[in-house]
């Protein structure tokens, strides 16, 4: 008992430092990325190739001035980065990223939590994310906040019902919510071989479920300043922002999870194939943001209704009808 | 055990909070403090700002919201069902496809109202 | 011992939360209370071996119908209608009795025999065998066949009552 607790501990903490030094290099990743698509260099001042950046932003950050403004409501106002920052990282725990190993004579899975209702926890714990912006846009109590809040939280959960049916498909194919067997049922084949319009659904959700271009009408800067964020300075700010990326990597681990086949491959160590596979969802995510312009409201709330939603019924249906008649 | 399975979800959370909280807490300690009446208003784009922040807003929202709910109550369902869909075989695809024609009608008669529009 | 502990602190977060809700003057810092209590429930659950309905619990409850709560809650702004509470005799008179008869009915529950009880047909341990989702599933979808069809018809009124509700505006 003391022995798995302690394996806990250590797993907890190994991947949580790890979630934060990704999440930070991610931020360096999307303007090197984006700079270059753009035919510009990005930073490349702070250390070789601009490595360091994300350090330095860190620690600018954290002396920034921490203005909290007379007309928010001060205990809301703090929270909301919190619980959004909080649901985005403890939603990883069910990731598994390797196989099972054996350390000193404890088998450890390469898992935070292998629960049997492990994808419904991810599902449930990011749901609870949209109260990060509702509360920090109302708590704000400014017009920009509050707007930018509610379109968002609207977008969020239209986009969270697709994103929860899509995945249902795998679900039929594995019989588990167990994130470990789904991966384990994909050692002949990956699922997105079967679930081609699921994964297609899902990817499109999970872009709008991050708020991320073409969906990113939370920070639409020229309507919304900055959407719920406005009022927001120093570490709060950049909480916010950590949530943003911690999203972006959970949701790519989640797609790697469900339709690449987690950490398995050949020849490389399965931690390095999950990095390998999350880290071409997360190129794909910075790809389209300089590739796409950016969606009108009413067009992002029609497609989410009227395409994706009756989109994925069908697409759980089809699979219901083909599994009956292969049997 | 089963409990024991979550506590890693647990311990998991615990350093969540630990770390949101301190950062907070840190920041607000390192970080100058200059209040100046300006930065003190509510950002409205350098103008002073008209009215109250908190103004009713569309009953669209309101309406989405509800649809989501009645949707999501529909998924819950269906993530038990896709569970043990194998063993249910044609029976279980029969008495889901009915439940889903059912809400469908639902989700027609929203269409056809206009609810769906944003214009 | 360790389950022991999670569940006093569970409880009395949740309490402490459930109380919160009705004191908070503002409703917006109500429903976040309401939040806190929904989710810590969901702990509940999970130490009663059903973590099903705990996820569930989390995901419809807090997840979704607390979403409509705080939308509605932002979307009536009640700033002018608080100045409206009026306070009444009778209703805090009122209050206290209903509160009393309450109390008493806990108690009784608690001396009753209620909390040893026998065991039903599906004990912790068997459903944790055989795993939880599928034991609410088979039942379900089973011998429930016909409540869960209802359901669909429930939610339907549902829809319909949604957008008549709100047909004025659209």
């Amino acid at each position: 008992m003391l022995a798995f607790v302690l394996i806990a501990i250590v797993k907890v903490l190994v991947v949580f430092t790890a979630m934060l030094l990704i999440v930070a290099y991610m931020t360096l990743m999307e303007r090197k990325v984006l700079g270059h698509m753009q035919v510009r260099f990005g930073p490349n001042r702070t250390g070789p190739f601009g490595l360091l950046q994300p350090i330095a932003d860190g620690i600018k950050l954290f002396f920034k001035e921490d203005i909290i403004v007379p007309h928010a409501n001060r205990l809301i106002y703090i929270l909301a980065p919190s619980v959004m920052v909080i649901t985005a990282l403890v939603s990883f725990a069910v990731i598994p990223f390797g196989d099972s190993v054996t350390i000193l004579g404890h088998k450890v899975d390469m898992v935070v939590a292998d629960v049997n209702v492990g994808l419904l926890y991810l599902m449930a714990i990011s749901s609870l994310g949209v109260y990060g912006l509702v509360m920090g846009g109302w708590a704000s109590n400014n017009k920009y906040s509050l707007l930018g809040a509610i379109r968002s939280s609207a977008q969020m959960i239209s986009y969270e019902l697709s994103l929860g049916l899509s995945i249902i498909g795998v679900l039929m194919i594995t019989g588990s919510l167990s994130t470990v067997k789904i991966v384990g049922a994909q050692s002949q084949v990956w699922f997105v071989v079967y679930q081609p319009l699921g994964f297609l659904i899902f990817l499109i959700s999970a872009v709008a479920e991050c708020s991320r271009t073409p969906f990113d009408l939370t920070e639409c800067e020229n309507e919304l300043v900055a959407g719920y964020q406005t009022e927001y300075s120093s570490m709060k700010f950049a909480l916010y922002y950590l949530a943003e990326y911690a999203h972006i990597l959970v949701i790519s681990s989640l797609a790697v999870t469900l339709f690449f086949g987690g950490w398995q491959g050949p020849f490389l160590p399965p931690l390095v194939w999950f990095l390998i596979k999350v880290f071409i969802f997360i190129f794909f995510f910075i790809w389209i943001r300089a590739t796409f312009p950016r969606f009108r409201y009413d067009q992002l709330m029609k497609f989410g209704w009227k395409v994706l939603f009756p989109l994925s019924l069908l697409n759980i249906m089809i699979t219901g009808i083909v599994m009956s008649v292969i049997g | 055990m089963m409990i024991t399975d979550y506590l890693p979800i647990f311990i998991f959370l615990v350093v969540a909070v630990g770390f949101a909280l301190v950062t907070i807490f840190l920041s607000s300690i390192i970080g100058k403090r200059k209040i100046t009446p300006q930065k003190m208003i509510p950002y409205e784009c350098g103008m002073d700002p008209i009215g109250q922040a908190r103004k009713p807003f569309s009953v669209k929202f309101y309406i989405i919201a509800m649809l989501f709910i009645i949707f999501d109550i529909e998924a819950v369902f269906l993530y038990p069902w896709a569970v043990i869909f194998k063993e249910l075989k044609i029976f279980g695809l029969v008495e889901m496809a009915i439940f889903i024609a059912i809400l469908l009608v639902g989700f027609v008669y929203v269409w056809k109202k206009g609810a769906l529009e944003w214009e | 011992m360790f389950e022991t502990f999670l569940f006093v602190l569970l409880a009395v977060v949740t309490t402490i939360a459930a109380i919160l809700v009705i004191v908070q003057r503002n409703p917006v810092a109500s429903a976040i209370y309401l939040i806190i209590t929904l989710f810590c429930l969901a702990g509940i659950y999970l130490l009663l071996s059903a973590p099903f309905i705990a996820v569930i619990q989390v995901l419809v409850y807090a997840g979704a119908i607390m979403v409509l709560f705080l939308f509605v809650i932002m979307l009536l702004n009640l700033e002018k209608e608080k100045k409206l509470i009026y306070r009444n005799r009778l209703q805090k008179v009122l209050g206290v009795f209903l509160g009393g008869v309450l109390l008493a009915q806990i108690g009784m529950i608690f001396s009753s025999v209620l909390l040893e009880g026998s065991k039903g047909k599906f004990p912790a341990e068997k459903v944790a065998a055989l795993g939880n989702t599928e034991v609410v599933a088979r039942l379900l979808f089973t011998d429930f066949l016909l409540p869960f069809e209802i359901v669909s018809v429930l939610l339907l009124v549902a829809i319909v009552g949604a957008i008549v509700l709100a047909k004025k505006q659209i």
